[in-house]
């Protein structure tokens, strides 16, 4: 994820638009805002009950589902704001917020 | 070369009459303003023209300085000409949008009646308010008279929009003596000016609803250096193209501009750098001391951003000495701001010529023929190798 975006090459200034206008419509998705994210949600399969509360309530749409299942997160534009583990019923508790520090070890799940 | 100069008429205006004059000919889409003295009177006749349906111009009255300039941005951004006048607080009150609209590379023109700052509260010329505003990415043209600010603004559009350019171009004169004092000048036939200025027609808009854009996006650490280095090189390029429209504009009117006038340069060993209506001063006392024998000149800065250091160190070479008048006070205790940069523009000139800053006129302190006579008795007084500046920095006119 991050590293796709910086290992990019950016245009210098002679190639970029003046003034820093953007002249592609819909271009913010090449923004992977998942860069800041400092808590990372970690979706538990077994735990989950497909209830789709953390689907509805993401204000990212990073939570992804298929056929009203859940089948993971998209860590490429999640910002890691905890909604969605939040909103998992107490019972349920599916989703786990840990640190990104903490997390790298681990591969990302989805 | 035969020049066609256009039919002109002659008449006696203000030097905000002129202005007003000039908008009206321009007739841009868009005129937002905010009045204040002593520019007031700009879009005062402005709004008449709009008023007897002279001009089809949008005219926004609006509460502040800073929302004035807000809905120039706007209008710009949206794909029209926009255009507005201001002084002294005013402008400081627009000082955060004035960086939006350069950094945006929107194409507007503004007049500045320049006049001090507050505190203490004084409506008299001096260039604080402008100079202060130096760093914002505009273009900056200064007018000596009338006739001067009538012909800026006009070829400050056609300098604005150049493709190479697209920066926001400020045009000053000095409040009272120019803005308020009737002076003879000639004025072009309206459909001249239309021709002179052609139809804008921007490439990139908010409007086009055919190219959808964004502007004013968030602009990190990632990209922000390169769209200022963007700017900078429609700074440079502007140059050219300043030189461009004003051999265009000598074409149709007769008059000819430059980044700067050098008068009585040819053999002088000491000369005067001065902006505005005191240039008009300082030639009479070079007239009258050239009649004794005396080798001094005067350049006259025009255009002071982009400041063109390259051509003015060119016309200092040779020169003994040379004084900076400056009509405003930078409080960096080491001179005013056009000193500043011209003793910098000197610096690789070999041999190098003395120079001495004179600040003078500060709140529209009356400046005299005697004053800039001392100045000049003082340059042509200097040996090779003595420390012209000391003081480097003199208060002309102030009392002791
Ligand atoms: S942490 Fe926030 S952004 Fe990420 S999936 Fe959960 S609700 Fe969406
Ligand atoms: S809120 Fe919890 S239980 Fe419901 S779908 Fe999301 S992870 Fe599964």
């Amino acid at each position: 994820m991050t590293s796709k975006a910086k290992s990019k090459e950016r245009p210098g200034w002679k190639d970029l638009p003046s003034g820093g206008f953007i002249l592609e419509p819909g271009n913010a998705t090449k923004y992977l805002t998942g860069d800041w994210r400092l808590m990372r949600p970690v979706w538990d399969a077994e735990r989950c009950i497909d209830c789709l509360l953390c689907w509805l309530f993401c204000p990212d749409g990073a939570v992804l589902a298929e056929g009203g299942k859940i089948i993971g997160f998209d860590y490429d534009y999640c910002k890691g704001c905890g909604i969605c583990a939040k909103e998992c019923p107490p019972k349920v508790d599916a989703i786990k917020m840990i640190r990104e520090d903490e997390a790298l070890e681990e591969p990302l799940s989805a | 070369m035969a020049v066609a100069v256009a039919l002109q008429k002659k008449v006696a205006m203000t030097g905000n009459e002129a202005v007003a004059q000039a908008m009206r000919q321009i007739e841009p889409d868009v005129v937002a303003a905010y009045p204040i003295t002593p520019a007031t009177d700009i879009v005062q006749y402005f709004s008449n023209f709009v008023a007897n349906g002279q001009v089809k111009t949008e005219f926004v009255t609006t509460e502040s300085e800073h929302s004035a300039m807000s809905a120039c941005v706007g209008a710009s951004a949206a794909g029209v000409r926009a255009m507005t006048a201001t002084a002294s607080n005013g402008l400081a009150l627009m000082w955060e949008v004035l960086y939006i609209a350069s950094g945006m590379r929107l194409p507007l023109v503004m007049t500045v009646v320049n006049r001090a700052l507050s505190s203490p509260i004084n409506i008299h010329c001096d260039h604080s308010d402008s100079m202060g505003a130096r760093d914002a990415g505009w273009i900056q043209i200064y007018s000596e008279n009338t006739q001067e600010a009538y012909d800026n603004v006009i070829q400050a559009i056609r300098i604005a929009q150049h493709p190479k350019v697209l920066l926001p171009v400020m045009v000053m004169l000095d409040g009272f003596i120019i803005s308020h004092a009737m002076e003879n000048l000639e004025i072009l036939e309206d459909g001249d000016v239309k021709e002179f200025i052609g139809e804008y027609r921007p490439e990139r808009y908010l409007l086009d609803a055919d190219h959808p854009i964004t502007i004013g996006a968030l602009d990190l650490n990632d990209y922000y250096f390169e769209h200022k280095r963007q700017q900078v090189e429609g700074l440079l390029q502007a140059r050219k193209v300043i030189l461009e429209v004003a051999g265009d504009y000598q074409r149709v009117s007769g008059r000819s501009y430059g980044l700067f006038e050098a008068y009585r340069m040819e053999d002088a060993e000491a000369a005067i750098v001065v902006m505005s209506s005191t240039a008009g001063t300082v030639r009479t006392v070079v007239d009258a001391m050239r009649k004794e024998g005396h080798r001094i000149g005067l350049i006259k800065p025009r255009v002071f951003r982009p400041f063109p250091a390259r051509d003015l160190a060119e016309v200092l070479r040779g020169v003994k000495a040379v004084a900076v008048m400056d009509r405003s006070e930078s409080m960096s205790t080491a001179g005013g701001p056009l000193f500043t940069e011209l003793r910098s523009a000197i610096y690789e000139l070999e041999p190098r010529p003395l120079a001495a800053d004179y600040i003078f006129g500060l709140g529209g302190r009356d400046i005299y023929p005697e004053d800039v006579c001392g100045i000049f008795q003082r340059l042509l007084a200097a040996k090779p190798g003595d420390i012209c500046s000391d003081p480097m920095v003199t208060y002309l006119g102030v009392r002791e």
